[in-house]
């Protein structure tokens, strides 16, 4: 299978709109400035005057894909992101790096989790949270020929299902049909929510699960067909509480004048301990077995 | 540029600002910033730059960015001036039945990008000098600033990454008129000396009399002023230019006139008799 860097590169042979821009960190296109010179532009450590210059060269008609870590493009140049690409309603391709959990031992300084909550409040701009490194692969085109701006959760972790070739805009990817539980989860954390399910399983519930794979816009139906025909909705991210999977539920139910039982799995008010990925996942109670107890603890007795 | 040419910019010049003062009530504008700038807008839109309603989305044009958008009051004026805007429009000033505000937009033909929020511009602008670069077109890209607007870091991070890329298509105009809201801006966050700055980063700059219009000519005249450099030009300006009764003074920074004044203020500015200035002072926007 490709890598997110080929990928990218036979994109850009066939589209000269695209321009590869980073804020010198290279970490997932190392190859790409020797192999297109041409069509590559490294600010260095100034996030803000990359976001600034993509807006520009958005402009002059070109689809300008950025590279930070997913802290300091959404954080630190957010204003810039906000005021050029959101108010310009420009196409720039904003690809965070070691998003939410991924930033495992850096510590609460470069840990992206309100990305989603703060990309998905500017008008106009698209959110992506692939699975794994197939899933955003799968997404990747789709994203780049959009007219959106958009804010891609960069995640290249090696898939553990293969996922549903089709990839449409505002919709998500249902694994399962169950009826007992709805686990709906974006980004890394599904490997977690696939292993969780297969636990659920084995203890006799029938479980849905959903990749939503596009926080905004949001696939509404499968929200609420979820709430519908499940007897718990289970909102599972690395992320913090608030604004987030779980508040995007809340609103899409709200707005639909349903309710339903939903069991939030984030982090709430409060940054994750700072250790290598799987411990982080350990701690914090975030792996498949901790995810299925926690779960069972809620969902409603069968009869 | 003969004296003809020099005395047709004077006159536009002063319609601008027959303009401006117009748009100082009923809700007012930044009066003073806009004043400061008008002579370099009308020098650059009639001498400089290559663009115009033949042009307007033509990717060789050459682009102005308006960074310090508050003074779009003297975009506004110089627009009506070359009748590339309807004068009625200047009718529809904070009206919702209009695009014409305290800040510019895109929905005016001939405005590039909008501002508002100091410090942004001269990254996009790096942004569209970088494309223009990568397509070998050689037109000009000119940010006009303000002189407080330095305060901002993100200004200085375009500066370097300009100088890094050998950016000499990209013209920096600072319009040095000495405040930043109602503050004088070397009592507050000094910047002279202002071109040595700009120097140490690898940009050539020069520094003229922002009024003059032959001082602008011959400084322009040879941008880039050194190969595979970027250019800055510090123009030496005066807030409130043309009206002695507020000219200089730090409180008269957004104005909201009334009409009277506002007819007393077009007396001074041509000379007649100096107005008496009675409206609320040190409105902050």
């Amino acid at each position: 299978m490709k890598n997110y860097e080929q990928t990218l590169l036979e994109m850009m042979a066939a589209d000269e709109r695209i321009i590869v821009m980073t804020a010198e960190n290279r970490a997932a296109i190392r190859n790409l400035p020797n192999l297109a010179p041409d069509r590559f532009i490294d600010t260095g450590i100034a996030e803000q005057t990359m976001v600034g210059a993509a807006a520009g060269l958005a402009l002059r008609g070109r689809v300008p894909v950025l590279h930070a870590l997913a802290t300091f493009l959404t954080l630190r140049a957010f204003e810039f992101v906000r005021t050029d690409v959101g108010i310009g309603n420009l196409p720039v391709k904003l690809v965070g790096g070691v998003p939410g959990f991924l930033s495992d031992g850096n510590g609460p300084t470069h840990q992206a989790i309100e990305d989603v909550s703060l990309m998905r409040g500017i008008p106009h701009m698209h959110v992506f949270c692939p699975a794994d490194e197939e899933d955003m692969l799968l997404g990747l085109p789709h994203i780049i020929n959009s007219p959106h701006p958009t804010y891609i959760r960069y995640n290249a972790l090696k898939p553990v299902i293969a996922h549903d070739p089709i990839f449409e805009i505002g919709r998500a990817e249902q694994l399962s049909d169950g009826t007992d539980v709805a686990i709906l989860v974006y980004g890394m954390l599904f490997a977690q929510a696939w292993e969780a399910k297969a636990i659920l399983e084995a203890e006799g519930l029938s479980v849905r699960l959903i990749n939503i794979r596009m926080p905004k816009p949001v696939d509404e139906e499968a929200i609420l067909s979820a709430a519908r025909e499940t007897s718990l909705v289970v909102t599972l991210e690395d992320h913090f509480l608030t604004g987030g999977l779980y508040s995007i539920v809340a609103e899409t139910l709200l707005r639909h004048g349903e309710t339903a039982h939903v069991l939030p799995l984030a982090l709430d008010e409060r940054w994750f301990r700072p250790a290598l990925l799987s411990e982080v996942l350990r701690f914090e109670g975030f792996t498949g077995e901790q995810i299925a107890a926690r779960i069972l603890e809620r969902v409603p007795t069968r009869v | 540029m003969n004296q003809e040419e020099i005395n047709e910019l004077e006159n536009m010049a002063l319609r601008v600002r027959e303009h401006i003062i117009r748009l100082s009530t009923d809700g007012g504008c930044f009066t003073g910033a806009s004043l400061s700038c008008a002579d370099l807008i009308v020098y650059l839109y009639n001498h400089f730059l290559n663009v115009g309603p033949h042009n307007f989305t033509a990717p060789d044009r050459d682009y102005l960015f308006l960074s310090k958008g508050h003074d779009v009051p003297a975009l506004y004026g110089t627009f009506v001036e070359l009748g590339w805007m309807e004068p009625e429009r200047l009718r529809n000033h904070l009206k919702t039945n209009d695009t014409i505000y305290w800040h510019p937009n895109r929905n005016i033909p001939g405005i590039e990008f909008h501002s508002g929020s100091l410090g942004h511009l001269p990254s996009v602008a790096v942004g569209v000098a970088l494309d223009c670069k990568m397509r070998g077109q050689d037109n000009r890209i000119v940010v006009i600033t303000g002189d407080g607007e330095l305060d901002e870091g993100s200004v200085w991070e375009a500066v370097l990454v300009a100088n890094a890329y050998k950016l000499d298509n990209l013209l920096f105009i600072v319009d040095r008129n000495h405040f930043q809201a109602n503050i004088r801006t070397e009592d507050l966050i000094p910047l002279e000396p202002l071109a040595p700055k700009f120097e140490a980063f690898g940009w050539r700059a020069k520094r003229v009399d922002g009024h003059s219009f032959t001082a602008l000519d011959n400084a322009l005249a040879g941008m880039p002023f050194e190969a595979s450099r970027p250019s800055v030009l510090i123009a030496d300006t005066v807030r409130g230019r043309g009206l002695p009764s507020i000219q200089e003074r730090a409180d008269r920074w957004f104005c909201n006139f009334t009409h009277e004044e506002v007819d007393a203020l077009l007396e001074e500015l041509h000379g007649v008799r100096r107005a008496e200035i009675e409206s609320e002072a040190l409105m902050v926007r």
